[in-house]
């Protein structure tokens, strides 16, 4: 069959041209009522990458220097799980500080502090590499602005998020941000999470938390996102609380406006 | 707790309780080992069914595998047990309930009075004894339909959830996302955005969006936008145009204590929704998502395996009459659901468990990347849930969630499906792609170049280039 013919029976659609709009795979044509060869083997390739995401190492030598410079102190800890296989089927293990790292903390003495910052890898140490320190450049001015004091900042290796607790409440500090890799979607193997949590200390659910999620630069802005975390300090700090109880209310600048602007689907019929 | 055992051979199997032989049998998946209660090696988990196929289902009822006084998921599933619904299957053992079930005497109309008779661990310890087909045959006898603004479960139907996530909530780009599932026929079941934040303002301005959409194309299905039930509580409050109310559940009480709910803050919600009086054909007003492993996550799983929590999920579910109800079933991850096996078993567990408790149960064909799972697995689980009658899939471009960041059914994948075992949409909302140029059954999408009429305007309202 010449290229000409294969073509011939694929449908093209149209409305492809609102892939502008976003990076959902929209209008990707059809073989019959199939997926056409060059989208499906597309998503190979992105899924390939993402899985390769998945077991990438945080480079904690790159990323010391950058913590060094933010906060009074920076320490290097790691969870429980040994490595990626073991962090993989034991998620509990990534909850918990290994031995050696609890003893450090142990070890520091330190006065009462406001507010913890974990980094941990999670399932992309590729978004710590990419978008931490941005994200802490736009956050720490706020947090400086609300009159918080710091905790040293902990780089955690093979952790899951409820391991900002113990290392929050090791450090006396009244909340914990945890800033995590989000697992890798196929269109975004970066994306970086941010979980809040009043008074940190090991047993709290998620339902204690607030999460602020797709922090990359196609989702949601450094600004913005430091923005809804200042919020969430300042009303945890009113409330004694934070998770279910603390409901965002904050006016975020958000693209969504009155979801009418741009919406095609909904053009003004004046 | 009573120890339970079996002898084989001169061997004497022994399971320190009723929770333990059930896990025990449970087929093999990483949450159960995770948890620390599999089978031990390949032949105590047979044994282990051996052992549970013997048991009367009656020991059920007599033996809670959570206490009564502790645990208000075991109230509200032993205070609601039918006896007399019950009946037909008294007197049979586990491993006879198998046989009665696959026999022609259990049929649809059987099926439907016997659910309120049937606790979800009596469901949970069946399952545990069937293979896959055993699982699709029973599932497909199963009917259980609901409606709101369409009507969802009917046999030879098969809907879906257009699920246009975007990872910023813009209007725009979710949008472009209805646009595409609604001209590859997609949208029955639902419209349901998983939003990015739970913002009560953001949740508002999406109900509206999504609302006007539906209107002003005349579309015959329902939104959701789904955020915890008590935002959803709020967003009624604040007077948004609210169809269906959602909420993640698990089956027991400290789990759903992890998701922020217990079963009072469900009615609260499902009591908001119907004061709406927004459904035209029905008021099944409630969304559940449920999961293995969500119990052991939140560290509220009593010592039981995954799959019988996961049932009593069900139990929790049906107390509400739901309108739809999935598992997301690997949305978790491979710490609970290791690859593409444990998937695809767990997702056929789920819709046999769910339907024969009377639960209108459609599933999340799903994988995360961090999952030994690929589209092969998904295409082999959306087939047999095809085939054994599930009421609805998801629907999303291209199989990518760009939000949630992993990969379900696409709606490429409905169209295969639909093909492939002639199901057709839901009847009001097939109509509707008719009329509209978009879908004909048994010919599958019925343009090409040029857009239906109804949504020729789109591309220049787009400020697309022609």
């Amino acid at each position: 069959m010449t290229q000409r013919d294969s073509r011939s029976v694929t449908v093209v659609n149209p409305w492809r041209r609102l892939r502008d709009l976003t990076d959902a795979r929209i209008g990707l044509g059809r073989a019959g009522s199939s997926l056409p060869t060059d989208a499906q083997l597309a998503f190979q390739m992105d899924h390939a990458r993402a899985r390769d995401a998945v077991h990438m190492a945080l480079d904690t030598e790159l990323l010391m220097p950058e913590l060094d410079a933010r906060f009074p102190l920076a320490l290097r800890l790691h969870s429980q799980a040994a490595d990626r296989d073991e962090y993989l089927r034991r998620p509990d293990l990534g909850r918990r500080l290994a031995q050696a790292s609890a003893d450090e903390l142990a070890r520091l003495e330190l006065a009462p502090s406001d507010v913890s910052v974990c980094v941990v890898d999670g399932l992309s140490a590729r978004a710590i590499h990419a978008q931490v320190v941005p994200f802490l450049d736009a956050v720490l001015p706020a947090i400086e602005r609300l009159g918080l004091s710091l905790a040293p900042v902990a780089l955690v290796e093979q952790g899951r998020v409820a391991i900002g607790d113990p290392i929050g409440e090791a450090l006396g500090a009244r909340m914990s941000v945890v800033l995590i890799g989000e697992r890798p979607g196929l269109s975004s193997p970066d994306s970086l999470g941010v979980y809040f949590t009043w008074a940190p200390q090991s047993g709290r659910r998620d339902s204690e938390r607030n999460c602020i999620s797709n922090i990359r630069p196609r989702g949601l802005s450094y600004a913005n996102a430091a923005k809804l975390l200042a919020y969430l300090m300042r009303e945890a700090q009113a409330l004694g609380a934070s998770g279910v109880a603390l409901k965002d209310d904050s006016e975020v600048d958000s693209q969504l406006g009155d979801g009418r602007e741009g919406n095609f689907l909904l053009p003004s019929q004046d | 707790m009573a120890e339970h055992f079996i002898d084989i051979g001169g061997r004497r199997y022994r399971f320190e309780s009723l929770g333990a032989l059930m896990a025990a049998a449970s087929p093999r998946r990483s949450g159960d080992e995770l948890a620390g209660i599999a089978a031990e090696s390949a032949e105590q988990r047979a044994a282990a069914q051996m052992a549970l196929a013997e048991l009367p289902l009656t020991t059920f009822l007599d033996e809670p595998l959570i206490p009564y006084e502790t645990d208000e998921i075991t109230r509200l599933i032993l205070d609601r047990h039918d006896r007399t619904a019950f009946a037909p299957v008294a007197s049979l053992s586990v491993g006879e309930f198998r046989n009665w079930l696959l026999s022609e005497r259990a049929d649809g109309g059987t099926l439907k009075a016997l659910a309120p008779g049937l606790t979800p661990e009596m469901v949970a310890a069946v399952s545990k004894l069937m293979r896959v087909q055993d699982l699709v045959l029973v599932g497909r006898k199963c009917e259980v339909v609901t409606r709101f603004r369409n009507t969802l479960g009917l046999p030879g139907r098969l809907a879906t959830r257009l699920q246009p996530n975007h990872p910023t909530d813009d209007a725009a780009g979710i949008a472009a996302s209805i646009l595409d599932g609604l001209l590859y026929a997609s949208g029955d079941a639902v419209i349901g955005i998983n939003p990015a934040t739970d913002n009560t303002g953001t949740v508002v301005t999406l109900l509206t969006m999504l609302d006007e959409i539906i209107s002003r194309y005349e579309i015959p299905t329902q939104s959701c936008v789904l955020t915890h039930v008590t935002t959803a509580i709020e967003a009624i409050e604040r007077g948004a145009p609210t169809d269906l109310v959602f909420q993640s559940i698990a089956g027991t009480e400290a789990a759903n204590r992890g998701f922020g709910i217990d079963l009072s803050l469900l009615r609260e919600g499902q009591d908001a929704a119907r004061s709406l009086g927004r459904g035209t054909l029905g008021d099944n007003v409630m969304y559940f998502e449920t999961g293995q492993g969500s119990a052991l996550s939140a560290d509220a799983h009593h010592g039981l395996d995954q799959q019988t929590l996961e049932a009593r999920a069900y139990g929790v579910a049906r107390e509400f009459s739901p309108l739809l109800v999935n598992t997301v079933v690997g949305f978790i991850g491979p710490e609970y659901l290791f690859d593409g096996k444990q998937i695809i078993r767990a997702g056929l567990e789920d819709h046999f468990c769910g339907k024969l408790l009377g639960v209108p149960m459609g599933c999340d064909i799903c994988y995360t990347n961090h999952a030994e799972a690929d589209q092969d697995d998904m295409d082999m689980l959306l087939t047999l849930l095809g085939a054994a009658g599930c009421n609805y899939i998801m629907g999303i471009p291209g199989s990518d969630d760009i939000m949630l960041n992993y990969q379900t059914t696409s709606f490429h994948d409905a169209l295969y499906l639909r093909e492939v075992l002639g199901r057709r949409p839901a009847p009001e909302f097939e109509t509707w792609l008719e009329s509209s140029g978009i879908y004909r059954h048994g010919k599958g999408i019925a343009f090409a170049n040029a857009l239906p009429a109804r949504f020729q305007h789109v591309l220049a309202d787009a400020g697309a280039p022609t």
